[in-house]
């Protein structure tokens, strides 16, 4: 990939991301509705709650969390760059995770005990799902020879053909990363009644409308890489990559509707032994075969 | 060659200075004034040999060998003493065993053995230079103003502060002489200097608890001494050598499969790897600019060292897997222990092995691109773990506590000081500083040799560690109502080393590519014939340096400005203060906020358990098989 798909890469993720992560959650939320037996909002909901969130008036517990998470949002955002710019895996992880701690950081700042808590939450599901992350960037390497998100889409092998029980893994972990049951243990859409809102509890407003956008941009590169799995170098597989997103996503919110939450003990042990079998076994296999 | 002897020397030198002028004042301005000079001799070396690929030096003479032999022998009779004096019996028997073994090989083959080179400089060896001198100085400039805390909070303890410093400045001297001896038998002199004054250092305080502590880290490394002795006479004996270069030069051709086991197993006990991680555990009881220094830039660097040194000979060998074994399982087992740890010190302390382990797990590897990795993490580490040491010190006199939670809200009491911590923490794991870059080398040449087992343990380890740092960095940047700044009262010595180390901890992470191309790409092409790609692309390093331009300018530009209204947090009641609140029943209710632990999954106790089983199996099946005569 050149600099100018690149650059194309990155300014359509901008602009695009947020809309398709938005239209995204309007869609998880109307289709949850229906398994609920509800007939759920408009699918631009979301939009108007953002909107509305910016209007609301500007307060907050301390001078320093806001800085927290803008510095979330635009590591958010830089990690996505990196990674439709057709960047190297390992650093779009490390980003993330840079990402991410600006987020419980943001947290803790506010003392607050619901923020602590479901900050001390998020931390232990990140140590839960970091292996599994990594085992993903590594099998692609071991399949392509490289890093590179670039190389991923150019290359002519399915990458899911070598990477089976890698793929399952992610897809395991992807329940904590888009906070689905039974994995919402720090944050979640739906208030919880020892957590309050966890996390967020001390967010308000804008600030909690940033925290929304971030999401956005977070869920759309996630999916990206369910993506590499499929997309090579193949005129079909983009369409076909799509689809097993979409597919992906609505298993993601099957599993949220039909989950209560588990203990964080279930989170960490379950994370780590995905890791070990799927991850490792696949991974070995790879060598093997390689 | 002026500039060795120098470093070697004139700490020495100064040691004897500072052992015998008892006065503050004296004292203030020797220490000053050397580790300027200590400081600026490492650098001028640098300049000196920087083009050089590597240069010996024959410096022969009779006379040196003879006088280190006869120290050896004075310094083996006061261990022995000691031994007997405080009923740990098993020292003196390990010296006795010892030092008779070298003396008797010394005067026996030894003699006839002529060596060509007893002193050399590369790259490798300026690197550690400029850590020893440039750390090791500051620390030692800190230590002036933590001191004469000490002293204070102490007052009823005899002053021991020109011992002290006189082991400090000694610890460096031999430190520059292990970095630059290539006579093996010079090298292990130095060895056991270290080992001596890691043991009076430890001891300080003269406390039960020290002297215990002290006698366990003494064992271990006259155990790690045993092995380097008995490598020194395999050498002499079977190889007909005593020279380091020539030991590697000979190790393409022939198997030097058990003397690098030996010497990798004193660089293991020294480096504290499981199941010998005590030492460096129990070394928490000495003043704290003795863990900075013991921890950042000598003793267990001069473990790595040996074993970095020793990287092109290990590998896919019997020695080099009972090395990556060792430190992976370290690196695993103590990143989990540090977890369940709330004494700031002892997280940093399983921080260290762990890291240690990671780098002794590269060097195992051997690989061009693993040892790249280790030298990397040795420069990182170095710089980081002090800042890191030194801020937990100020912050105990200060705040008269090490434990984390304690820490709570740092960030309302002692501003300056919570920043530089968070910089030092963020500096432990966070992209984009330093040594995520060397863990990421380190991820790539795992995968890349084949070993899974390591990448595993990479991968777990690293998660783990991503879990203590931002639980402590959690604690610090808690904001809190009414809290009264108190750093003011810190010493000016103590501000101006702490300021430079957070300045050196980013600084080294803007010009790691110049490093890189620079002195450690150029000192692996002298020892790998070919040169792989390295696992930062150019285009990853120019990303990295953006983002930590970017981190450091946001928090400049924006931090802690907002208009906002500032309302109470939310506490399922009225709030009365801070952390308290009125309940539904009429009830004031104080909430408690405690970090996670884990104790039931990360127990220290287990996870040392486990880690000590592992290792001592890898090290016994290591010798049984080498001793059956298997390879």
């Amino acid at each position: 990939m050149n600099l100018t798909t690149s650059i194309i890469g990155i300014v359509a993720y901008l602009i695009l991301a947020p809309i398709a992560g938005g239209l995204l959650a309007g869609i998880d939320r109307r289709i949850s509705a229906r398994m609920q037996g509800r007939y759920g909002p408009p699918i631009l909901q979301p939009f108007y709650d953002f909107f509305k969130l910016l209007e609301k008036e500007p307060i907050t517990v301390n001078k320093v969390q806001d800085f927290y998470v803008n510095c979330f949002l635009i590591f958010i955002i830089i990690t996505g760059a990196i990674f439709f710019a057709g960047g190297d895996l390992l650093l779009f992880i490390f980003t993330l995770t840079l990402a991410s701690i600006f987020l419980v950081v943001a947290a803790f700042s506010s003392n607050s005990p619901y923020a602590q808590v479901g900050a001390e939450r998020e931390l232990l599901q990140m140590m839960a799902y970091e292996p599994m992350v990594l085992l993903t960037a590594i099998g692609f390497y071991m399949v392509n020879g490289s890093f590179n998100v670039s190389d991923v889409v150019t290359s002519d092998v399915m990458g899911i053909v070598y990477l089976p029980g890698i793929f399952l893994g992610f897809v395991f972990i992807l329940t904590i990363k888009l906070r689905k049951s039974p994995f919402d243990l720090s944050l979640s859409h739906h208030g919880h009644q020892e957590l309050v809102k966890g996390l967020s509890t001390e967010f308000s407003g804008k600030t909690l409308a940033i925290i929304e956008l971030a999401h956005w941009y977070e869920n759309i590169f996630l999916l990206g890489v369910v993506y590499l799995f499929i997309a090579h170098s193949a005129v079909w597989s983009p369409i076909i990559a799509v689809l097993v997103c979409l597919v992906v996503y609505f298993l993601e919110v099957l599993i949220d509707n039909n989950y209560a939450r588990m203990k964080w003990q279930f989170a960490i042990n379950s994370s780590w032994v995905v890791a070990l079998t799927l991850g490792f076994v696949n991974m070995l296999v790879l060598y093997f075969i390689g | 060659m002026s500039t060795i002897l120098f470093l070697i020397v004139f700490p020495f030198i100064v040691a004897l200075a500072l052992l015998v002028l008892k006065t503050d004042a004296a004292r203030d301005i020797i220490v000053k004034v050397s580790s300027i000079l200590i400081a600026a001799g490492s650098i001028y070396l640098a300049v000196q040999y920087f083009d050089s690929g590597g240069e010996f030096f024959e410096f022969g003479n009779e006379t040196v060998s003879t006088f280190m032999l006869g120290i050896e022998v004075v310094l083996a009779v006061l261990i022995f003493y000691l031994g007997i004096k405080y009923k740990k019996y098993l020292a003196s028997v390990l010296v006795a065993i010892q030092t008779p073994l070298m003396v008797w090989f010394e005067l026996g083959t030894g003699h006839g053995i002529t060596v060509l080179n007893n002193m050399y400089v590369d790259r490798l060896s300026i690197i550690m230079a400029l850590i020893i001198g440039v750390i090791g100085t500051l620390i030692c400039w800190y230590s002036i103003g933590y001191m004469k805390d000490f002293q204070k909070h102490h007052h009823e303890e005899p002053d021991r502060r020109p011992w002290f410093f006189f082991l400090m400045f000694l610890f460096l001297a031999a430190m520059f002489g292990i970095v630059f001896s290539n006579n093996l038998v010079w090298l292990y002199f130095f060895w056991e200097i270290t080992t001596l004054c890691s043991f009076f250092l430890i001891g300080y305080t003269k406390t039960q608890e020290a002297i215990n502590n002290s006698f366990r880290a003494l064992i271990m490394n006259l155990l790690g001494g045993i092995g380097f002795a008995l490598a020194i006479v395999v050498l002499g004996n079977f190889y007909g050598t005593l020279e380091l270069n020539q030991m590697l030069a000979l190790g393409a051709g022939i198997s030097m499969v058990l003397p690098a086991c030996l010497l990798a197993f004193a660089g293991i006990t020294k480096a504290a790897q499981m199941p010998f991680n005590s030492w460096l555990l129990g070394a928490m009881v000495a003043p704290t600019p003795t863990s900075a220094l013991l921890h950042s830039s000598t003793m267990v660097k001069a473990g790595v060292f040996l074993i970095v040194k020793l990287s092109p000979i290990l590998g896919w060998n019997l020695a080099g897997i009972m090395v990556m074994m060792v430190g992976g399982i370290t690196f695993l087992m103590t990143s989990f222990a540090a977890i369940s740890q709330s004494n700031a010190k002892r997280v940093l302390a399983y921080s260290t092995v762990a890291n240690l382990g990671l780098i002794v797990a590269c060097a195992g590897i051997g690989s061009y691109a693993a040892v790249w990795a280790a030298i990397m993490l040795i420069i990182f580490h170095a710089v980081t773990k002090s800042l890191l040491f030194l801020c937990v010190g100020t912050a105990e006199h200060n705040i008269g506590s090490r434990d984390i939670e304690d820490m709570d809200g740092l960030f309302g009491r002692m501003p300056r000081l919570a920043t530089f911590m968070i910089v030092g923490i963020a500096g432990m794991f966070l992209a984009p500083f330093g040594m995520l870059i060397s863990k990421w080398a380190a991820m790539k040449a795992f995968v890349d040799s084949g070993n899974f087992l390591l990448v595993m343990i990479i991968l777990f380890g690293s998660a783990a560690t991503l879990f203590y740092w931002t639980k402590w960095m959690g604690k610090m940047v808690a904001i809190m109502a009414k809290r009264e700044n108190i750093q003011s009262n810190v010493h000016k010595e103590e501000w101006l080393v702490l300021t430079s180390l957070t300045a050196l901890t980013v600084l080294i992470c803007l010009i790691f590519p110049l490093m890189s191309t620079f002195v450690i790409v150029p000192y692996l092409q002298t020892i790998y014939s070919s040169v792989a790609t390295l696992a930062l692309s150019s285009s990853n390093m120019y990303i990295m340096s953006a983002m930590l331009a970017l981190i450091v300018l946001l928090p400049l530009l924006f931090y802690g400005k907002s208009n906002k209204r500032i309302v109470p947090l939310y506490m399922a009641g009225v709030n009365l203060d801070d952390l308290t609140y009125r309940g539904s029943m009429q009830k004031d209710v104080t909430v408690s906020l405690r970090n996670w632990y884990m104790e039931d999954y990360f127990g220290e106790k287990r996870m040392n358990i486990i880690g000590d089983i592992a290792t001592v199996v890898v090290l016994i099946v290591t010798f049984a098989l080498l001793l059956g005569g298997v390879l």
